[in-house]
């Protein structure tokens, strides 16, 4: 009996310890990732170079190609493997141009990461807020923290004051397949003009 | 005949909303006037482009105390919705609290420039409107609508607007509709200079998130249409816990492919 009891503390703590090092891993990589876009932003670097430095840790930190699966929502399962290939390659460019960009205006973004919760094994939930400014108010942001490798945590969406980027992104998508009669290269174009500006 | 029309456009409205109910079974709101959405949009943003944004920029060369002291007056202001619509939805507690707000920040607060009741353990909560409250009540969000000049919204939410309009917001009925019984001091300009204002500094604090917006989105008007329609959502939920708006479901679908 008293080993019965030994294993199951032992499986309990085992579980906390364990659940901690992911919760921490959460918080840790998006503290890290938040301080070094900081720096980068804040640097006399050029917008370009920003840029370049910018795409480099959106494509180390975040689930490109989940996001870019997700975002597709219902048509995504249309999709033949040669579209599959082409789409993964143009969403994975349209969102670094994207990320980088919505992000090097930010000069002065310092982020401070304020809890977590573990919603389950695949998800850590990191709430953060962005120090307001005079010219702008503190924002809340959360991020989806994808933590089913928890070696290699990956973002997957960042809702800003309760607003998901990644749905906002996926009813765009949507919008533009659906008003081009489901037609998913409408989609593919709208991609590569984006690109081409 | 202003309250004749006001009331046929509200009609037609509840009809559009139990029509859009009727109809429809899924969660999802119907954009059932798309085209001359997206016109009114373009028309919106040219008026942004020239009007808005411009005088946003200027605004925000103010010095920040009288930013800070606009934004705080304003936002006093808007107690005179949100406390009814507390009361609506049965959050007498917040209703308390806006109220214990608004007398201490108009009085000691000086028309609300300063933020006193802050530092008494009144905090700022989040403001709440008819649009909510019929939300809260039950009713379906309608067709989503673009409306000139005012923006996104939806056949709840400009029913929600005409509630306040006729009778529902103090502040209209003092200074709009002359309602001279208790203060006399306001006349129908301080209303559209309040509004107007409040747009303004609204979007001068969001001026480089919208620069961003515009120049990164393949489709903007979808882009907005989503944020509003996330927003609301939020706010009628109430969902101050932000995993609640995180839900895992279109998640797992992707796990499950």
């Amino acid at each position: 009996m008293k080993i019965l009891k030994k294993v199951f503390f032992s499986i309990i703590i085992l579980l906390i310890f364990s659940n901690n090092s992911w919760a921490k891993s959460a918080s840790e990589f998006i503290s890290t990732l938040t301080n070094e876009a900081s720096i980068i932003l804040s640097s006399k670097l050029s917008d370009d170079e920003k840029i370049i430095r910018l795409k480099e840790i959106g494509e180390k930190s975040v689930d490109i190609v989940g996001v870019g699966f997700y975002t597709l929502g219902k048509h995504r399962k249309n999709l033949t493997d040669s579209q599959k290939e082409q789409y993964k390659e143009l969403f994975r460019n349209y969102f670094l141009k994207s990320f980088s960009g919505r992000l090097v205006g930010y000069t002065d973004a310092k982020i401070t990461v304020l809890s977590e919760e573990i919603k389950n094994e695949k998800y850590t939930i990191v709430y953060s807020k962005l120090i307001g400014t005079s010219d702008r108010p503190e924002v809340k942001i959360d991020w989806r923290v994808y933590t089913k490798d928890p070696e290699n945590p990956l973002i997957r969406d960042l809702v800003i004051e309760g607003l998901s980027l990644a749905r906002t992104q996926k009813e765009e998508f949507n919008s533009i397949i659906v008003n081009n009669d489901n037609d998913i290269e409408a989609l593919f174009q709208n991609l590569n003009k984006f690109l081409d500006n | 005949m202003k309250r004749i029309i006001a009331t046929l456009l509200a009609m037609f409205l509840i009809q559009l909303i139990v029509v859009n109910k009727t109809y429809s079974n899924e969660d999802k709101v119907k954009d059932c006037f798309e085209k001359l959405n997206r016109a009114t949009f373009a028309l919106n943003m040219g008026l942004d482009k020239v009007i808005f944004k411009p005088i946003s920029k200027g605004y925000r060369k103010l010095p920040s105390p009288i930013r800070n002291g606009t934004s705080n007056a304003l936002s006093n202001l808007s107690n005179l919705i949100t406390i009814p619509n507390n009361i609506l939805q049965g959050d007498f507690g917040s209703a308390a609290n806006n109220s214990a707000r608004l007398i201490i920040n108009t009085t000691i607060g000086i028309a609300g420039i300063f933020d006193p009741a802050n530092s008494f353990g009144f905090e700022k909560r989040e403001k709440e409107d008819f649009g909510q409250s019929l939300g809260v009540m039950g009713v379906g969000e309608g067709c989503y609508l673009v409306l000139p000049v005012l923006g996104p919204s939806t056949v709840r939410d400009t029913l929600g607007s005409l509630v306040a309009m006729n009778g529902g917001d103090v502040w209209h009925n003092i200074t709009v509709r002359d309602d001279e019984e208790y203060v006399k001091e306001f006349k129908e300009s301080d209303y559209w200079v309040s509004r107007v204002t409040s747009g303004v500094d609204f979007r001068a604090k969001n001026l480089e998130a919208f620069d961003a917006m515009e120049k990164n989105s393949v489709d903007l008007y979808a882009t907005v249409r989503s944020l509003y329609l996330q927003d609301r959502e939020r706010k009628i939920k109430n969902s101050r816990n932000k995993t609640e708006a995180m839900d895992d479901g279109d998640w797992d679908t992707l796990e499950n492919q």
